[in-house]
């Protein structure tokens, strides 16, 4: 006999999801016109039906946040404002199991990373931001930096909740109000946080929540009422973003694409930097804008590290993403499995070579067998656009220049890895890669202290860290000459 | 003389191949072992690795206390852990000091035990700080005596002085005395050699010169068989596997007292090294407590409570 484990299911009895669910404006919930499904992406079950956000909700809910903004919010001295952060972060542990068990259902992520990752961090960022609130004028930001007033932020699917905190946390944190357009596919965790902000007796309107499509976070960007938008999501949309923002004083961050380089030198730590390499591309099923997509592997050791790379991920266990023995769980929606799955077409045409390991996939939901390419070039579409999944596309190089060439030859510039035992080598490669973010000898780690964001296509400013609270501050002579 | 024909006996050889093998992130490597900790071993697949575990347990007593009566009662436990169930597989060993070998011999064969083996620790067992030829008598005085297994150990001063051909020298000599009739484990005593690096060396040295088995620790020096150490020490036996076609063992003692402990351990072989090393041939837990929590824990199983402590024997 072999160690099978058997199935360790997280119970999901710990969430109550209503069948319809409304928008949550000036502290109340209120039901939208239109209704669209939300599913399970491990078993296409429909979880609940969700208000479609029209232009009259998203006035609504701008009108609420500036009225928040004047009458209380603004007024609040940030040893207040720091109180109810920290009140909101105690209770997103206390329910922390609950949502992990949402985000998992809603999401299609392994509960092992919600339960470990994804939650810890939501409370990890209020936390930090809730120490923040009463100490902005030390944040060498000048002294008395302002808020700007309303927030609009529109955030993406694959980090739900974790999304919702890099944004609400600061902007709050920094004297803003909020208007949150979560992903069409994944907001019920945001809306299980609209009733945390009840819970902590959140002053009504300073967070306002409206579901709803593409079409509903358009509105909101284009609202005269919003001072300031905070968008995460693709590159295309990003860009939809500024031009639309463009000759207004709205102020923006964008955090876009990837196509993360993961580079291993002759000298890395082998068998952690193959961990680096599974944890970079196939964490949150590889749904992650700072993946490490390209492996870019110096020859000499590419055959090794390929080798043992395909052994590891034969170890990887795909399925049930409520079992804690998951690793890698769902595709998040049809419409992504569906660009994945033309992607690596793409691969299998350009003559690149697809491996993935023997895998039972369920027949209801959305899966993608962990894989790899290799022989991929610099030419291959697969080394130059965002797959967004779980598939890694491996390339070579000869000399650490050649190395670090090709990891820049890329329009997006979020995020690099290198992996070398050689302390000399790491800093002179570190210097050189034109990436936001910059893991050594580790991938994919997050921390709300550190700054994260991008260069060239991958975006604008800052989130986290001192630089994420200058996002969300008007300084010097823009903050009225205090 | 060819060892696996990687290295030729000599020092210089023997560096170049150490040297060119890759380091330890410790974080890496750390959080990995972390990781693997996570896993939910649940109702049938706890049932099948709590009797693994146990047919895995060297059932150990090294105390200058040990007397006759004592061996003699752990070799019956040894043999029938639980005696009231005999559905439970007996220990992978018994591993006492080197003058207790044939009382324990003796006595496991009187009672049926003759398929337990009877490991001896040897080489000046735990410091391993006395001349070459008294450890090659001290490890030939046990084979003397019915010991299958010697858990030597290494000069850990001669390790960290950087004069790894002695220590590769010692494991050879001892690896010869032992020849057919015994089975060497090198036990590293990882506490002092303290880094993953050092670890990694010290196993790929121990295969090199002989092993059978590389073992942590001797369970008087903590930290002992931490599961980062048995994770450096697994993915050295798995690509050893690779470059010589040789299935070396792993043997974690010390600090492994519950079942809890027992089953990561087993799931660290089951994702590293892989499932051919979950056997006691491949892998043993050196223990003396963890025994009776197994049998706890199985009992439950079967009865849907825990038991009196006093339902199971002590030894």
């Amino acid at each position: 006999m072999t160690f099978e484990y058997a199935p360790a299911l997280e119970p999901r009895a710990i969430v109550t999801i209503k069948p319809k669910y409304g928008h949550f404006i000036n502290g109340s919930f209120v039901s939208g016109k239109r209704h669209f499904p939300t599913i399970n992406p491990a078993t296409e079950e429909i979880l609940s039906h969700l208000s479609l956000g029209s232009a009259s909700d998203i006035d609504k809910a701008v009108a609420a946040a500036q009225k928040a903004y004047t009458k209380t919010w603004s007024k609040l001295s940030g040893k207040e404002r720091g109180k109810y952060l920290y009140r909101i972060a105690r209770i997103l542990q206390e329910r922390a199991r609950e949502f992990a068990v949402l985000e998992t259902l809603d999401n299609g992520k392994p509960i092992r990373e919600t339960r470990d990752i994804d939650i810890p961090l939501v409370a990890a960022h209020f936390f930090y931001h809730a120490g923040w609130a009463d100490k902005l004028d030390y944040a060498g930001l000048g002294h008395s930096p302002q808020p700007y007033g309303v927030a609009g932020q529109i955030i993406p699917w694959n980090f739900p909740l974790l999304m919702l905190a890099w944004k609400v946390a600061p902007a709050l944190a920094t004297g803003n109000t909020v208007v949150l357009k979560p992903a069409e596919t994944t907001s019920l965790t945001a809306l299980l946080f609209a009733e945390v902000c009840q819970q902590a007796e959140l002053p009504d309107g300073v967070v306002n929540i409206v579901t709803g499509d593409g079409s509903t976070g358009a509105t909101l960007v284009n609202h005269p009422g919003v001072h300031k938008i905070a968008f995460t999501g693709s590159t295309e949309v990003g860009k939809k973003i500024a031009r639309a923002i463009a000759a207004t004083d709205k102020k923006a961050t964008l955090e876009l694409g990837g196509k993360g380089a993961n580079i291993v030198f002759d000298d890395a730590p082998v068998d952690e930097a193959v961990e680096g390499i599974v944890n970079g591309i196939f964490f949150n099923q590889g749904h992650v804008c700072c993946a490490g997509s390209r492996l870019i592997l110096q020859e000499s050791i590419a055959e090794e590290i390929i080798e043992k790379l395909k052994v590891r991920m034969a170890k990887i266990r795909v399925g049930d993403p409520l079992d804690k023995n998951t690793d890698l769980g769902a595709i998040n929606s049809r419409e992504q499995l569906t660009k994945i799955q033309e992607l690596a077409a793409i691969g299998d045409a350009e003559g690149a070579q697809r491996w993935s390991p023997q895998c039972n996939l369920s027949d209801k939901g959305y899966w993608f067998a962990p894989t790899i390419f290799t022989g991929v070039t610099q030419a291959h579409r697969i080394a130059q656009e965002e797959i967004f999944g779980p598939v890694l596309s491996v390339l070579t190089f000869r000399t650490p220049q050649e190395g670090i060439d090709k990891a820049n030859n890329t329009p997006f510039g979020l995020s690099a890895g290198i992996w070398s035992e050689k302390g000399s080598r790491t800093l002179w490669a570190s210097q050189q890669l034109r990436a936001g973010v910059i893991w050594a000898n580790t991938f994919n780690k997050f921390d709300p202290t550190s700054p994260f964001g991008g260069y060239k296509e991958s975006g604008w400013g800052r989130e986290g860290g001192k630089h994420g609270l200058a996002a969300y501050l008007k300084t010097g002579r823009e903050s009225g000459g205090k | 003389m060819s060892f696996y024909g990687l290295v030729d006996g000599s020092e210089k050889s023997l560096l170049n191949f150490l040297n060119q093998l890759s380091g330890v992130d410790q974080v890496g490597a750390e959080s990995r072992a972390a990781m693997l900790a996570t896993r939910s071993i649940k109702t049938t697949s706890k049932r099948w690795a709590i009797d693994t575990a146990i047919s895995m347990v060297d059932l150990t007593t090294l105390e200058g206390a040990d007397t006759p009566g004592k061996v003699k009662a752990l070799c019956s436990k040894a043999v029938r852990p639980d005696p009231t169930d005999s559905t439970v597989p007996s220990v992978g060993a018994i591993c006492v000091y080197n003058d207790m070998v044939s009382i324990a011999r003796t006595h496991l064969d009187s009672i049926g035990g003759e398929k337990v083996p009877v490991a001896a620790v040897s080489t000046a067992f735990p410091s391993g700080r006395a001349s070459m030829d008294v450890k090659i008598r001290d490890t030939q005085d046990a084979i003397d005596a019915g010991a299958a297994e010697i858990d030597m150990v290494i000069d850990r001063g001669a390790f960290l002085s950087g004069k790894l051909g002695l220590v590769f020298d010692e494991i050879v000599k001892i690896r010869q005395v032992c020849g057919e009739k015994a089975h060497l484990k090198v036990i590293f005593e990882t506490g002092e050699l303290v880094t993953y690096d050092n670890v990694r060396k010290a196993s790929y040295l121990a295969m090199l010169a002989g092993a059978d088995f590389i073992k942590t620790s001797t369970g008087k020096v903590a930290p002992a068989a931490t599961p980062p150490v048995v994770l450096v020490m697994l993915e050295a036996v798995r690509d050893f596997y690779s470059l010589t076609g040789r299935r070396i063992g792993v043997k974690p003692a010390g600090g492994i007292r519950t079942t809890k402990d027992a089953i990561k351990q087993l799931v660290l072989v089951n994702e590293t090294a892989g499932p051919e090393w979950l056997t006691p041939e491949l892998f043993r837990i050196g223990a003396s407590a963890l025994l009776n929590d197994l049998l706890m824990q199985r009992m439950k199983m079967d009865d849907g409570y825990y038991a009196s402590p006093n339902y199971v024997t002590i030894d």
